[in-house]
């Protein structure tokens, strides 16, 4: 594999998006007539607390009717201090969370800088933006960004539509086709400074809520250990909540639920 | 008497040799060296902002000396290269030694085609599990590649610091140890580098993903200082 140089007014700049595309051309149109099952559904949740943000995602991936998945991650590092939680075509989605990834760290290190949070955020919704073509035919991403941002000291979440907008959200969003029973389940139960355990606790509960109603949600899988993963991102970084952790959590919440008696 | 239309290529090439050569022996002398706990990078380098030493993956790193405009450029080409092959196949198959040819063919073709070859020279540095898997590859103006081996020395007067790197060298060196020897071969006996005009970096053997790190002053001034 050689350099890849360019002359100067065909420099795509610290961009990787722009230099793929400049490498490999301007990828075709996939059409979806409706005879492929496309991986979908979901249900992802992003919610501020004291130290930062919250985020977390079911663990299934459905095609049609039938389950493709009950093992795949919708959470991601976007960055060191960043996560992206995806919701949409699987395929589609995870490539983009990919390159997305790869753009970030890419501009890093050709500029010497990292980018802004609001840049990284910018960044995505242009990539949310070029994939409008493949959403109209049925591949539609949809991601909620959330960071740490270092210079303002506080957790910070983006929300996205369809064509690439971008539009920040106070304390906590929910997207995926569970998206508005969890979305529900957080305002409830939202206030200002939780701590750690009680974000946790939240984020866990729009998830179960969400998993009740909607079917391509998938609940915690206790005979099988599987539960929906669990981000933190604070000034320490992106951290993973621990599958014990997130059991643990689970359990005090199926617990409450069959003590207080569910309604059917 | 008229002008001569013919030039023999030997000529041509030892003029251009000359004249990359002498473009960065002019400049300061950067030291490359594998210690206990990844390989060290450090440069005789003033200026805080314009990096002479750059990440390019997870654990490759890039060097260069000479003409600053020039071997920036290369680090640009450098990253792109790398993220390239990292997103199209995965992370894992980027490695030091097919980007040191690319270099190598960039700077030879350079070389031979262009009016006046770069002046620079370059170092691609990968970190592995141990001293012994640790990859130094030096890519000098007219594309010849060079796989060094534990130690390395571009630019200024290089031969001489190589000569008192070699002497300050002894097995199990750890960061302090490093960079002792290696600002003492780059300062020499009359002068003393401060903090302030070098450039460190280092490729840690580290579990994290990216071992690129940069040395800082606050970090750096103790490190210098125990003797």
């Amino acid at each position: 594999m050689t350099l890849p140089i360019f002359s100067p007014g065909q420099d795509p700049g610290p961009s990787f998006s722009e230099l793929l595309r400049r490498q490999n051309g301007d990828r075709p149109l996939l059409r979806n007539t409706g005879a492929v099952e496309i991986t979908h559904g979901t249900t992802i949740v992003a919610l501020r607390y004291q130290e930062g943000v919250i985020m977390a995602g079911d663990r299934r991936a459905t095609e049609g009717y039938s389950i493709a998945s009950r093992a795949i991650d919708k959470v991601f590092p976007a960055d060191g201090h960043s996560g992206v939680a995806i919701a949409g075509a699987a395929g589609p989605a995870v490539e983009m969370v990919r390159l997305f990834q790869t753009e970030l760290e890419h501009y890093e290190k050709v500029e010497g800088v990292a980018l802004s949070l609001e840049g990284k955020a910018n960044q995505l919704g242009g990539m949310i933006r070029r994939n409008l073509p493949m959403a109209m035919e049925g591949l539609a991403v949809v991601p909620i960004y959330a960071g740490y941002d270092l210079r303002r000291r506080i957790g910070r979440i983006f929300k996205y539509d369809l064509t690439g907008g971008r539009y920040e959200e106070g304390d906590f969003h929910a997207t995926g086709s569970g998206g508005r029973d969890a979305r529900t389940t957080i305002k409830l139960g939202y206030r200002e400074g939780l701590d750690r355990a009680e974000a946790i606790q939240l984020a866990v509960e729009g998830l179960y809520q969400a998993a009740d109603e909607d079917s391509a949600t998938g609940g915690p899988d206790v005979v099988r250990g599987i539960y929906p993963t669990v981000a933190t991102i604070t000034v320490a970084g992106f951290e993973r909540v621990e599958d014990t952790e997130v059991a643990q959590r689970f359990g005090e919440l199926l617990q409450r639920k069959t003590s207080e008696g569910h309604p059917r | 008497m008229s002008m001569p239309f013919y030039v023999a290529p030997e000529q041509v090439m030892k003029d251009r040799a000359d004249y990359a050569r002498k473009g960065i022996a002019r400049g300061r002398s950067l030291v490359a060296l594998s210690y206990d706990q990844g390989i060290l990078i450090c440069a005789e380098n003033p200026s805080r902002t314009l990096h002479k030493v750059s990440e390019i993956y997870d654990r490759i790193a890039f060097a260069g000396v000479g003409k600053f405009s020039e071997f920036d450029s290369l680090r640009t080409q450098g990253v792109r290269h790398a993220d390239l092959k990292g997103y199209t196949y995965s992370r894992e198959d980027v490695d030091a030694r097919s980007l040191a040819n690319a270099y190598a063919q960039a700077l030879g073709q350079v070389f031979t085609h262009e009016m006046k070859p770069m002046e620079v020279e370059i170092l691609v540095a990968e970190v592995g599990v141990d001293k012994a898997s640790d990859q130094l590859f030096r890519i000098s103006y007219e594309g010849t590649i060079v796989d060094e081996d534990g130690s390395t020395v571009l630019g200024g007067d290089a031969d001489t610091v190589g000569e008192r790197l070699k002497a300050n060298l002894t097995d199990d060196l750890d960061l302090g140890g490093a960079l002792q020897a290696a600002v003492g071969a780059l300062a020499g006996a009359e002068r003393v580098l401060e903090a302030a005009n070098l450039e460190v970096a280092v490729l840690a053997r580290t579990t994290a993903r990216r071992a690129f790190r940069r040395v800082l002053e606050p970090e750096l001034t103790p490190l210098l200082a125990t003797s």
